[in-house]
């Protein structure tokens, strides 16, 4: 997904209040903006979320997003996040078929890709993994041919490197 | 007041006060079931309101209070169909950035999400065409919300915000406490542009050999006619004046080309055209205004001044952003441009020897109709040379809107309101009474489409009954006229449900005498004078004048939608035949 030149992870502190995630996503819809992941959760600060979200726009369109998302008054700050100056994950779970035989090469994969296996049944396993798009991209293509038999991904979260707080406040 | 604060008392009296404290002198609105309960402190408030005949004539009437007097407009509501009723002027207002705080009740916090009786999700549903809202279920918010509406709704771009409040939240007790200070963490407009900006704008100016000043209603928003005066004169560049800009400019002054666009002036769109240099002051890049925008000023670059930062690039890229108030950029740009002019000013008379051979060859005109009927553009020019440029002049949306104004000079601010954006039929009467209570030495005259007219005249009944004398022209080509004049030219006159039969029912006149109104009939060029001078006499109830005009009048110049603004045609199948090197 970040190998897509047109991919932007926005890191957007917003005021913890009612119908804000209904007020990004009606902007985001109105004026058509593409969003490829959408991550919602808590802060340090009680009174503040953070939402990563990762759009797919081209050149200049991308700073008519960001200016449109400042407007919303109850959107603090936006920070736009470089895939090499920031840490950035997602979370999969993953249930993946197994036979007496596929079964080692799974669990060899998970090891490979330090994976996780969570929970075991006769017919196969269920793997949780944590890691940028790439990552995750290229588990799942591993694990494809034993049969995946069901999938869940959170969007992206993201952070810059360093100590600095890059984005609290203006 | 402030010896309120720390006084007990019922949320509904908390709003009335908070309104008090926010400096509000009107408001215009309808009880109902949830909003009840702020009715009965209302009775005792110094506040005046006025009961409208329908929720989108209080919406419409702040507006047109707000433009008038460029104060914030304030309407009220109660929950489900009074709320949803306002959701069109609210978006009127939020296209035109008028500043206005519309006020609702909501079913009891209890009941919200059950779907109760009148219940409406008016949060949700105006999220989109507010600039902010609130949902207010504890008494103790309302001062807040209150305070932050009015700041959001009349700073940085005005615009349009709604206050919802749970019935509960105005029946429990509470300790009134107004803010003493506003902050908002995600809202902190910018109101001085960078300076480097301002050097590099002014540097432009003094290269540019075909300049215009393309000045947008942000103008008259910003109170910055003086600082435009001031610039327009400075720099000798034409000016033009958008639909929202009527009155931010003189149009006697010899600078002023009109309005560009799509029924502009074809020296205004033209001008734009072979600029070299577009100073954009508080104009949005609108489609009706650069008609297809990849031909759109081909050759110009752009200072984009604009107070917000979502407008820069957002349909024309800007070689300069100036993000601030426009007064403030004004004044800035000003020395910034004399420091430069003292090194160089550049020779802009051979632009004017070109603007002004558009000017004389393609000058505003119409036919008087053939058959000996009214002509709509006559009408309309003779009311805006008896009434004069102090008179205020509200239209409706259509035709007669654009006649309005193209054939009445507007030499001052805050004397043109119309919907620019949204483009709401029905605007007009409603909004001159709202113009009329907020200037009411003013004469204030709707110019309405009888079609507009059948959409809100009710509030004549309001006007009648409070004693707001407004004045209304009925332009009545018994059709809805613009969208006809589309079926003329593009949909091969074939005119399908576009004719009104208005001009048999409703008698407009009987109508208005119905509705407490002096009513006025007109059918021919002789008593247009007479009747105008007739209704201009009576100052003490609303008069309503019928102008019967000619039906086939057609707006014109015009580009045609989704055209190049090169391809403008001057009247039907007649475009203008430029000079090789002119093109």
């Amino acid at each position: 997904m970040t190998t897509n030149t047109h991919t932007h992870t926005l890191s957007v502190l917003v005021e913890n209040s009612p119908g804000v995630l209904a007020r990004i996503a009606s902007l985001f819809s109105r004026r058509g903006y593409n969003i490829d992941s959408l991550a919602v959760g808590p802060t340090e600060d009680d009174n503040i979320s953070r939402m990563t979200i990762v759009i797919n726009v081209e050149g200049h369109a991308l700073e008519q997003v960001i200016q449109q998302l400042d407007k919303l008054i109850n959107v603090i700050s936006i920070t736009q996040l470089d895939p090499i100056t920031s840490v950035q994950r997602e979370l999969l779970l993953v249930k993946v078929s197994t036979t007496p035989e596929s079964r080692s090469q799974v669990l060899e994969t998970v090891q490979l890709f330090r994976a996780k296996v969570v929970d075991v049944a006769q017919d196969g396993v269920t793997i949780e993994a944590t890691g940028n798009s790439e990552k995750i991209e290229a588990l799942l293509r591993v694990l494809e041919p034993f049969g995946i038999k069901e999938l869940v991904q959170s969007g992206l979260v993201a952070m810059s490197r360093g100590m600095q707080p890059k984005s609290n406040g203006r | 007041m402030s010896s309120d604060n720390g006084t007990k008392m019922t949320g509904a009296s908390s709003l009335v006060k908070s309104l008090e404290h926010a400096g509000v002198e009107v408001m215009f609105g309808i009880p109902g079931g949830a909003i009840l309960p702020a009715y009965d402190p209302i009775f005792d408030s110094p506040i005046r309101h006025i009961l409208v005949r329908h929720e989108q004539g209080a919406g419409h009437a702040a507006t047109g209070y707000a433009q008038a007097t460029g104060r914030v407009g304030v309407c009220i509501a109660t929950s489900g169909p009074g709320a949803t009723n306002l959701v069109t002027p609210l978006a009127d207002a939020q296209m035109d950035s008028v500043p206005l705080v519309a006020i609702t009740g909501q079913v009891a916090s209890a009941a919200i999400g059950t779907d109760a009786f009148q219940e409406a999700d008016i949060r949700g549903i105006t999220m989109p065409v507010t600039k902010h809202n609130y949902l207010v279920t504890d008494a103790r918010d309302i001062p807040r919300a209150i305070a932050e509406a009015f700041h959001i709704a009349s700073t940085g771009r005005p615009g349009a915000v709604l206050v919802d409040i749970a019935k509960d939240a105005l029946q429990h007790q509470t300790t009134f406490q107004w803010p003493d200070s506003i902050s908002l963490a995600g809202y902190n407009p910018v109101l001085v542009p960078d300076s480097q900006a301002v050097r590099d704008a002014a540097a432009l100016i003094a290269q540019s050999l075909h300049p215009v000043l393309y000045v947008g209603g942000g103008v008259i928003k910003a109170n910055a006619h003086k600082e435009l005066m001031r610039l327009a004169e400075l720099t000798g560049a034409p000016v033009v004046t958008t639909l929202m800009a009527r009155g931010a400019f003189p149009d006697s002054h010899h600078q002023h080309l009109g309005m560009p666009g799509m029924h502009g002036t074809v020296a205004a769109v033209t001008a734009l055209q072979k600029a070299d240099l577009l100073i954009t002051l508080g104009a949005r890049f609108d489609d009706r205004v650069t008609g297809k925008l990849s031909s759109f000023a081909p050759h110009a670059k752009i200072i984009h001044a604009d107070i917000d930062p979502a407008e820069i690039g957002k349909n024309r890229l800007a070689d300069i952003a100036l993000v601030g108030d426009l007064a403030n950029t004004i004044t800035a740009l000003i020395p910034a441009i004399q420091v430069e002019f003292a090194k160089h000013q550049p020779d802009l008379a051979p632009w004017w020897s070109q603007v002004n051979s558009y000017r004389e060859r393609f000058p505003l005109g119409y036919d008087h109709p053939a058959d000996g009927t009214l002509s709509p553009q006559y009408v309309i020019e003779r009311l805006g040379k008896m009434a004069g440029p102090d008179a205020i002049y509200v239209a409706g949306v259509g035709q007669h809107q654009m006649w309005a104004s193209q054939f009445i000079n507007y030499e001052n601010p805050r004397t043109w309101l119309n919907s620019g954006g949204l483009g709401t039929m029905g605007y007009s009467v409603p909004a001159a009474m709202g113009a009329k209570v907020g200037a009411p030495d003013k004469v204030v005259w709707a110019i309405d489409g009888d079609g507009c007219f059948q959409m809100t005249n009710q509030e004549l009944v309001t006007c009648a009954i409070n004693k707001i004398p407004i004045k209304v022209a009925i332009i009545n080509n018994e059709s809805l006229g613009m969208v006809r004049q589309w079926q003329t030219l593009f949909y091969n006159e074939r005119y399908s449900n576009t004719d009104l039969h208005s001009k048999r029912i409703p008698d407009f006149a009987k109508l208005a005498d119905a509705m407490g109104c002096v009513g006025l009939r007109c059918e021919s060029r002789d008593d247009v004078d007479r009747t105008i001078a007739q209704a201009m006499e009576i100052n003490d109830q609303p008069v309503v004048v019928d102008f019967s005009v000619h039906r086939d009048a057609m707006v014109w110049p015009m580009v045609a939608a989704g055209t190049s603004n090169d391809d403008i045609v001057v009247a039907r199948s007649l475009a203008p035949i430029w000079d090789s090197q002119e093109l």
